[in-house]
């Protein structure tokens, strides 16, 4: 495996509560790459996004995300992991700012970051300060994206992270996917909708738990 | 130990917004002694069951607490944050525990005041320091004890009802030491000072008991292996 690899599985098993998730999933990502997860709903996008972050354990298969052996240690993935999964992971009760800021605090990012986040995320003085729970389904999504920003990732996992965003949220989410991508991070993201595929530079379908197909987007720019 | 802290301002910080404790834990606990008194309808059989009562109160409304802590981890999967973000169990399990201490030493404040205004019980002297001493170390072990608990039902369905059904019959030596430890802090004839500072010295081994084995044991009681 090479060393610029983010991502390898190979014949990866991931079985929940008996029944095959992931039935042996096998491809490589490398550093800096920004890859499109798709597939139809039930087929392993979210199980492979907790595999590769270490929440769900590896059955079967070998799998070697920013050199940790997720077999001899998941958690150890981690630190260098950020996941955005199907809920966003906030504190209904806190403000926007206070999520964000909560994560800053765990991984001793500053108050700076947290700024940064929020204005690139185009959180506002009046959303920032609003309770999580009074927030609509997109300013509740770019906060949680406010709050993986500041996590600094080697590896971005993001579970369907357009979804509930306007046209405008999602051109600004491609924008900062790709600076991530440009800064050195690897992107992962799932989605079932076409277009959204439409520029990313390589698509991964997966189906019934298997890679169904691996191919390098010729249509469209950079996201 | 900052992790720790910052967790436990963020539980904090989501209590005073929603003022969930004064709103409806303590109008629960202090019903609860009023009832017990209603019950019980005799003033010398109050007064000889006041320490016992503030900490039977103190245990049904610690479950409303920690069940209230958990929800909010789980409502928004907001644990797999605390997860991914790669913190020790243990510091998770700690901030939380300062946090629960923080509410419940909050509420047995109230309870023994409405012991003292309700029940007409007396504290003076010395009593004062076994009192401060035993509403300390007890309400620690209950804020441990409550944590460990809280994340073994976290993810359960009818974690509402499984939580007493687990904690309570765990919490029984700690309702009976701070109990006995409170009666002789009320001035009981029938403990005295050295038998309550006993059972103080029993409820600081529960705490440290369940301190390390909670953080032992919370990082299998919150990874999921689904």
């Amino acid at each position: 495996m090479a060393s610029d690899t983010t991502i390898h599985l190979s014949n990866a098993v991931v079985a929940l509560g008996g029944f095959p998730a992931l039935a042996g999933v096998t491809f490589g990502v490398g550093r800096g790459e920004l890859v499109a997860l798709r597939g139809a709903n039930g087929t392993g996008k979210s199980t492979l996004l907790r595999l590769c972050a270490g929440l769900v354990p590896l059955t079967r298969g070998a799998a070697v995300v920013a050199g940790v052996d997720l077999l001899v240690n998941r958690v150890a993935v981690r630190p260098h992991v950020g996941l955005l999964g199907h809920r966003n992971g906030l504190y209904g009760d806190l403000t926007a700012k206070q999520n964000v800021q909560f994560v800053a605090d765990l991984v001793g990012a500053t108050a700076s970051d947290v700024s940064s986040a929020l204005e690139r995320l185009g959180i506002d003085q009046r959303v920032a300060s609003t309770q999580a729970s009074l927030l609509s389904a997109g300013q509740r999504r770019r906060t949680a994206l406010a709050a993986l920003v500041v996590r600094r990732a080697q590896l971005w996992l993001l579970d369907e992270p357009h979804a509930g965003l306007d046209a405008a949220a999602r051109r600004e989410l491609d924008v900062i996917l790709r600076d991530a991508t440009a800064s050195g991070a690897t992107v992962l993201y799932t989605t079932h909708e076409i277009d959204q595929v439409v520029g990313t530079p390589r698509t991964i379908t997966l189906d019934g738990g298997c890679v169904a197909s691996d191919v390098a987007s010729t249509i469209g720019s950079a996201p | 130990m900052n992790v720790a802290l910052s967790i436990a301002r963020k539980d904090l910080q989501i209590e005073w917004r929603t003022r969930m404790l004064l709103a409806r834990v303590v109008p629960f606990a202090l019903l609860v002694m009023v009832l017990f008194a209603v019950a019980l309808d005799s003033e010398p059989l109050v007064l000889r069951a006041a320490a016992g009562l503030v900490w039977l109160a103190m245990l049904f409304s610690t479950m409303l607490v920690v069940q209230r802590a958990f929800d909010i981890e789980t409502a928004d999967a907001a644990i797999d944050t605390l997860l991914a973000c790669a913190v020790h169990p243990a510091r998770v399990f700690f901030g939380k525990a300062l946090a629960l201490f923080v509410q419940l030493f909050a509420l047995v404040v109230v309870l023994v005041t409405a012991a003292i205004v309700l029940y007409g019980v007396t504290v003076s002297g010395s009593r004062v320091v076994l009192l401060v001493t035993v509403v300390i170390s007890a309400t620690s072990g209950l804020a441990l004890v409550g944590t460990l608990y809280g994340a073994v039902v976290a993810n359960m369905n009818g974690r509402d009802s499984l939580l007493p059904l687990l904690a309570l019959p765990v919490l029984a030596p700690l309702l009976i030491g701070a109990s006995r430890a409170t009666e002789a802090a009320f001035g009981s004839q029938t403990i005295d000072m050295a038998n309550g500072w006993a059972w103080v010295g029993l409820l600081g081994v529960y705490g440290i008991v369940f301190g390390a084995a909670g953080s032992a044991a919370f990082s299998p009681l919150t990874e999921s292996d689904s």
